[in-house]
């Protein structure tokens, strides 16, 4: 066992645990606050997999805009989430139940799996990685690569932040 | 090294927590926070899949970056739809969002 494998199960035992705390605490606003761990953890990940841009863009993205946002969600809508005796619905048990089977079946798939080895990159395939980020911005607006993927992208940005102004703006 | 099905039994661990909150909780953006989680779980999927099969390709990350773009859609919509919604019937409990149920 090598000190990146030991790294990788700290940090998967603390995804997991925060991710778990999100799910079943009570106090939803301390959900957010695990929910903020949990994105750091996988953020670590992104990291390991040597996914730096990957591992900004869950910083900023997730962490920086989407937890906030849930956040501040949570502070308008605060009178409907006093401490309500019961933050599971009766069919909780069906729902760990399914959660579990889940797990066990994708699990089950990834033993199907060929056995695929870390790619020892060489020297110059290694300064490729490293030159990562350019090739990924080319990538994005070249014609023939990903240019209209990245177009829709960002027409479905714009509609939703449009359609989210329209829906929860206040109306006259 | 770490091997993949590490980084696969973690997507799916989280995959199933995630799953686990979308079907249990009340609470509508406990649910949205359910969703995010999945969301992370499919992008730890292609980020891996993307470093042990084609390093040196750039199509696994973008594939990620797109993933990003969508779940920044999903969340700003879902969370506008519920603060909407707690203005008109005072509640962000998904079973008493029925007005349409037949």
């Amino acid at each position: 066992m090598d000190i990146s494998q030991i790294i990788f199960l700290i940090v998967a035992t603390a995804t997991l645990i925060s991710a778990l705390m999100v799910v079943t605490t009570r106090n939803l606003v301390h959900g957010a606050l695990w929910l903020i761990v949990a994105l750091f953890g996988v953020a670590v990940v992104f990291v390991l997999l040597e996914a730096g841009f990957i591992a900004v863009v869950q910083v900023v993205l997730f962490i920086g805009a989407i937890a906030i946002l849930i956040i501040f969600a949570m502070m308008l809508t605060r009178r409907a989430l006093s401490d309500e005796p019961h933050q599971t619905n009766s069919q909780w048990p069906i729902s760990a139940l399914v959660a579990a089977a889940s797990f066990v079946a994708l699990t089950g798939l990834t033993s199907f799996l060929p056995d695929w080895q870390w790619p020892s990159l060489a020297a110059s395939d290694s300064a490729q990685l490293s030159g990562n980020l350019q090739q990924l911005g080319y990538a994005l607006v070249q014609p023939n690569q990903f240019a209209l993927p990245f177009q829709v992208a960002s027409v479905l940005l714009i509609v939703a932040l449009i359609g989210a102004v329209a829906v929860a703006g206040e109306k006259k | 090294m770490i091997p993949l099905s590490w980084y696969l039994t973690l997507a799916a661990a989280l995959f199933a927590i995630g799953l686990y909150g979308v079907l249990a909780r009340r609470n509508a953006v406990a649910i949205l926070m359910g969703v995010e989680l999945m969301i992370n779980a499919v992008i730890i999927n292609l980020v891996a899949f993307w470093r042990y099969l084609q390093p040196t390709g750039i199509s696994g990350q973008v594939f990620a970056v797109i993933v990003f773009a969508v779940a920044a859609a999903e969340a700003s919509v879902g969370l506008a739809l519920i603060i909407s919604i707690y203005r008109r019937r005072n509640s962000v409990v998904a079973e008493e969002m029925n007005l349409l149920k037949w």
